[in-house]
């Protein structure tokens, strides 16, 4: 069974189709990639998956190991007409409307990474580490206050998680400085020590290799590779650096004007011509740009 | 409350009383709130075009606009002041003198306020350019109430007379002014919406509003868009103040505070950066406002209009006319 | 601006200073220059011109500094700091904290026992902006939500404590507790639906909900008096009352009991050393909670929300766990201002106090707590001290507010974070 079906995903942007029917399957375990053309609706997906936008038509499931999540409903949708002769389905849906988000999502083992670094930048690396384990941590605030043995055992696991992480990452001797004071590419390798705190079941790294020098590009790929030998973490990612994806990917799916073109193996990837054509542009196409 | 309720409708003609528990209501006494509803809501209709400008260009609310707004009350009166010590009391010139005085010193403080308030903010923290404007509020109130003093002020009636519809006991009226006020309103508006949509200037504040960075890479000046559409809100509020000091005839340093929430109101209930929608925001609030305090309460109003907002923001925070945000990640 | 390409950069400055110069004068003229009077007025331009003066000269200074090195230099050192003003804490902490603490707990004690009852009216009143400005630090410095309505708070605590002894009989012990509680619990019915939304409507709304507060209390003559106000108990401890004599019967004025003289600053000897008690807890509990998960998420939320919801974080309830606290210490502080007062009315909660305590917030640095704590007692104090410029005391906090942002945005004490030890690489 996979671990996350995206069906028949459109998303409307006012008159704006940016994506259309889109439908793809991400493996337990897999390492997966999402390419295409600039615009062709990549990070759309991604912010679908991960809540941060409502689809408008569509589904996303993540079935983790017996646990099966609706992505689309736990983001809180409309009432139908039906909810309000169906007493379950309207407390469901405004249960859902009140206090769901694309926290929901996170919380069901979907973490992401963005495009563009969002790190807490004037907090340390390891209070950037910490939040990321909010929900696993004791919250109590009279636990907190009065600095019980429950509280102080549940903080001092959550910083030996955050050292594990910076260790994999090989950030250790950063763990004390301002998280915006780092270079650009720690940045990135905190932001995915950082999701990968929340314990997700898949992660979504938004172009991890943008920005990076290739001994960089080259340190990433192993660490992607550890995430899912060591650690069993699924990881579905975006990234225009081909020669990562084909060396790490073992399914990519193909986007291209907000559709599906191509979904496989980088071998049939690679000889697919409408891949080509959508890269390179076909003899007609090349006339409008 | 009590049994009566006075409603001052226009502290200088009419004083309307009607008992509170009213089975049967009076056509007339709704058609005069409506009118009153409609002059009320021009001006929020006005004042809410600064609003949402601003909001729609660099997103933010400028909570020193409806101070703004108080200030040329007072330049108004001023003006009014100074042309009659100098023997100028054709109506229709002091009219015309007083606004162009009005919008230009008032387009001034808007310009300078932007310049030295908030541009220095352009790239600082959400809260900053907020907290700054709470400052500039203080600060215009404060100044004008150490200037001018705490009292009410007051300008002479210059246009008398109404058109009344009814009987001669009873019957509602529409003022000459409401009707100069209302029609000076929407050809401002008028104006403004072409300016908006014609001309060049307009096109390029759109393109501002909506990616300033791609428009300042096509060699748009964003910072002089920016100021533009300051002075551009400011004026609208200049011509407000105008119309509020020639109708209502009395003002003081606060009244910018509630007035400014009210429009804020009103550019929400149309859709934050709608132009038509700060219109129709400000009528829709005006005659409810104007509707509740003539059949319900009028001590409340102000609670009612605050109460709309909140209701607004909770049921459909993209307003009548707005477009549903999409959260840039 | 208005040079051409042959002038020389001297006479460039000169042109925009006078400018400058030329656009205050409009902009003062006719506001500080012209003084109504009914219909007619007095002219007397003398502020504006002045004001247009000190335009002209620092316009030019600036203008002219720039065009030489050294003058740059000045400049840079005068000019905002761009850094954030945040650094991460020494190891180890501070050592001489220890000693100063305890120190500063004990002077604080025996502060009233040196102080006329003015300077002690005057010290309680202080104490309870430090306590209002630590919550609304909470809310805007820590979470960075910008409340504007936080008066409200406070007026429910103090009118908590007023109408519940009139109407319920609630003493001062039992209101403390339940104006925290209805003060929270305001908060969250007002944030609850409007914290979901983009963060900057929130600050209308909260000001929209300031007033609505303060003319419910104005209108609704029938239950709190309306602008006359309601009087409040003088508070008690164990039954005994800090009056001259018992308004409750079976109760018995504090100084009979302790058989001294009445005076009537034991009152207020009495509110301070609650007030001082509580401000203590309030400094603890906020300095703890920057180190709690709850904290953290505050803070995080303020820095990236989009990435905080990324990490499973609901940012609806965690900004309202900000929110209510914030709003129950308002509740405290009004219950304390009501005791120290003896009566409130609406006229106490106008939106000039919650301008007062953003000011305080703005100033200490939104999230330093020492810093809230300084600007609390200079913002509170200085005013008595300097009761000339009382008129002026508004707009020195928006010249205040204005500058603070530009100049300096997080605030004049610098922001720390905690340093998490570690062993040897690993925890």
């Amino acid at each position: 069974m996979s671990l996350l079906r995206v069906n028949n995903l459109s998303m409307r942007f006012g008159g704006i189709l940016a994506l259309n029917q889109v439908s793809f399957e991400v493996q337990p375990g897999s390492i997966s990639a999402l390419i295409g053309p600039n615009g062709a609706g990549k990070t759309t997906v991604f912010n679908c998956v991960t809540g941060f936008y409502k689809a408008t038509e569509g589904h996303i499931d993540l079935d983790d190991n017996g646990r099966h999540t609706d992505l689309v409903k736990v983001l809180g949708e409309r009432f139908r007409v039906g909810d309000f002769f169906n007493p379950k389905a309207f407390g469901d849906r405004l249960y859902y409307k009140a206090l769901g988000g694309s926290h929901r999502v996170a919380q069901a083992g979907v973490a992401r990474t963005f495009q563009n670094i969002r790190l807490f930048r004037e907090m340390t690396v390891l209070e950037n580490l910490l939040v990321a384990q909010h929900n696993q941590l004791d919250r109590n605030i009279i636990h907190g206050v009065l600095n019980t043995r429950r509280y102080r055992r549940s903080e001092k696991q959550a910083l030996e998680t955050a050292m594990h992480w910076l260790e994999i990452v090989d950030l250790g001797p950063d763990a004390n400085r301002l998280a915006g004071e780092l270079p650009y590419g720690h940045q990135r390798r905190l932001e995915i020590a950082r999701s990968m705190c929340t314990s997700p079941c898949l992660i979504c790294l938004d172009e991890p290799a943008a920005g990076l020098n290739p001994r960089e590009t080259g340190e990433l790929s192993r660490l992607i590779r550890t995430l899912r030998d060591e650690h069993k973490v699924t990881v579905l990612l975006i990234e225009h650096d081909m020669g990562l994806v084909m060396e790490i990917s073992e399914h990519i799916v193909v986007l291209d004007y907000g559709q599906v073109i191509a979904a496989g193996d980088p071998k049939t990837i690679e000889a697919d011509p409408k891949v080509l054509a959508a890269y390179l542009g076909t003899e007609e196409e090349e006339g409008h740009e | 409350m009590a049994g009566h309720a006075g409603i001052l409708i226009n502290s200088k003609s009419i004083l309307l009383q009607k008992t509170f528990r009213c089975s049967t209501m009076e056509s007339h006494i709704l058609g005069q709130q409506l009118v009153n509803g409609l002059a009320l809501g021009s001006i929020y209709g006005l004042i809410a075009v600064g609003y949402t400008m601003v909001y729609g260009i660099i997103g933010m609310i400028n909570f020193a606009h409806g101070d703004i707004y108080m200030v040329a009350a007072y330049i108004t009166a001023i003006c009014i002041a100074v042309l009659s010590f100098f023997g100028i009391n054709t109506v229709a010139i002091v009219l015309l003198i007083t606004l162009a005085v009005t919008i230009f010193i008032i387009a001034l403080y808007g310009w300078s306020i932007e310049r030295v308030a908030y541009k220095p903010l352009r790239n600082s923290t959400r809260l900053a350019p907020l907290i700054s404007a709470i400052g500039v509020s203080l600060i215009l109130q404060n100044y004008v109430q150490v200037s001018q003093g705490a009292r009410t002020q007051a300008v002479p009636t210059m246009i008398q007379g109404a058109f009344r519809f009814g009987s001669e006991t009873d019957f509602f009226q529409i003022t000459y002014i409401q009707t100069l006020l209302v029609v000076v309103s929407f050809l401002s508006m008028g104006i403004l919406t072409w300016i908006i949509q014609k001309t060049s200037l307009g096109r390029q504040c759109r393109a501002v509003q909506q990616d300033r960075k791609m428009a300042s890479l096509l060699g748009i000046n964003t910072d002089r868009i920016i100021s533009t559409v300051f002075i551009m809100g400011s004026s609208m509020a200049a011509v407000a103040g105008v119309l509020v000091t020639l109708n209502y005839g009395s003002f003081d340093f606060y009244i910018g505070f509630v007035t400014g929430i009210k429009a804020f109101t009103a550019a929400v209930l149309g859709g934050i950066g709608s132009l038509p929608g700060a219109m129709l925001g400000g009528i829709i609030l005006g005659m409810s406002e104007s509707l509740f305090s003539g059949l319900v309460n009028t001590d409340y109003k102000d609670v009612f209009a605050f109460s709309l907002l909140v209701l607004v923001l909770i049921f459909r925070p993209s307003g009548l006319l707005g477009k549903p945000a999409v959260e840039k990640v | 601006m208005l040079g051409t390409a042959h002038d020389n950069p001297k006479v460039a400055a000169l042109k925009e200073a006078l400018l400058s110069a030329a656009i205050t004068f409009l902009v003062m003229a006719p506001i500080s220059g012209i003084v109504l009077k009914g219909y007619a007025f007095e002219a007397d331009f003398t502020v504006p011109v002045y004001a247009a003066l000190i335009v002209f000269v620092l316009r030019l200074a600036i203008l002219l500094l720039e065009q030489n090195e050294t003058g740059r230099k000045i400049l840079v050192r005068l000019s905002p700091s761009k850094g954030g003003g945040v650094t991460v804490a020494k190891p180890g902490g501070v050592p001489w904290l220890r000693f100063i603490l305890p120190l500063l707990f004990i002077a604080g004690l025996v502060l009233p026992f040196f102080l006329g009852k003015y300077w002690l009216t005057v010290v309680i009143l202080a104490m309870i902006y430090v306590l209002l400005g630590l919550g609304l630090n909470i809310v805007v410095g820590l979470a960075g939500l910008l409340d504007l309505g936080f008066v409200a708070f406070y007026a429910v605590g103090a009118y908590m404590f007023a109408l519940g002894s009139q109407y319920w009989g609630l003493g001062f012990w039992t209101a403390l507790p339940l104006a925290a509680a209805t003060a929270a619990l305001f908060g969250g019915m007002l944030g609850f639906p409007v914290l979901r939304m983009h963060g900057d409507y929130l600050a209308i709304v909260t000001l929209g909900f300031g007033e609505i507060i303060r003319l419910v209390l104005n209108n609704w003559t029938s239950f709190t008096g309306g602008p006359n106000g309601v009087s409040a108990p003088n508070p008690t401890l164990f039954n005994l009352e800090f009056s001259r004599s018992a308004k409750i019967e079976g109760n018995i004025p504090f100084h009979e009991f302790f058989g001294i003289p009445y005076d009537s600053s034991l009152k207020y000897l009495f509110i301070y050393m609650v007030l001082f008690l509580v401000v203590c807890a309030m400094i603890y509990f906020v300095n703890r909670l920057r180190l709690m998960p709850m904290g953290r998420a505050w803070e995080a939320l303020r820095e990236d929300e989009i990435a905080c919801r990324s990490m499973g974080i609901n940012h609806v309830t965690v900004k309202l766990s900000a929110f209510m606290m914030g709003a129950m210490t308002g509740g405290i502080g009004g219950v304390f201002f009501a005791a120290y007062q003896g009566f409130v009315n609406p006229s106490s909660f106008t939106f000039f106090e919650s301008a007062l305590i953003l000011a305080i917030v703005v100033l200490g640095g939104m999230g330093s707590v020492v810093g809230v704590i300084i600007a609390a007692l200079v913002l509170t104090i200085l005013p008595e001290a300097l009761r000339d410029f009382a008129d002026y005391r508004v707009l020195i906090f928006g010249i205040l507010m204005v500058v603070m942002m530009i100049w300096k945005p997080r605030g004049l004490i610098r922001i720390h974070r905690p340093y998490f030890r570690v062993k040897g690489g690993k925890a």
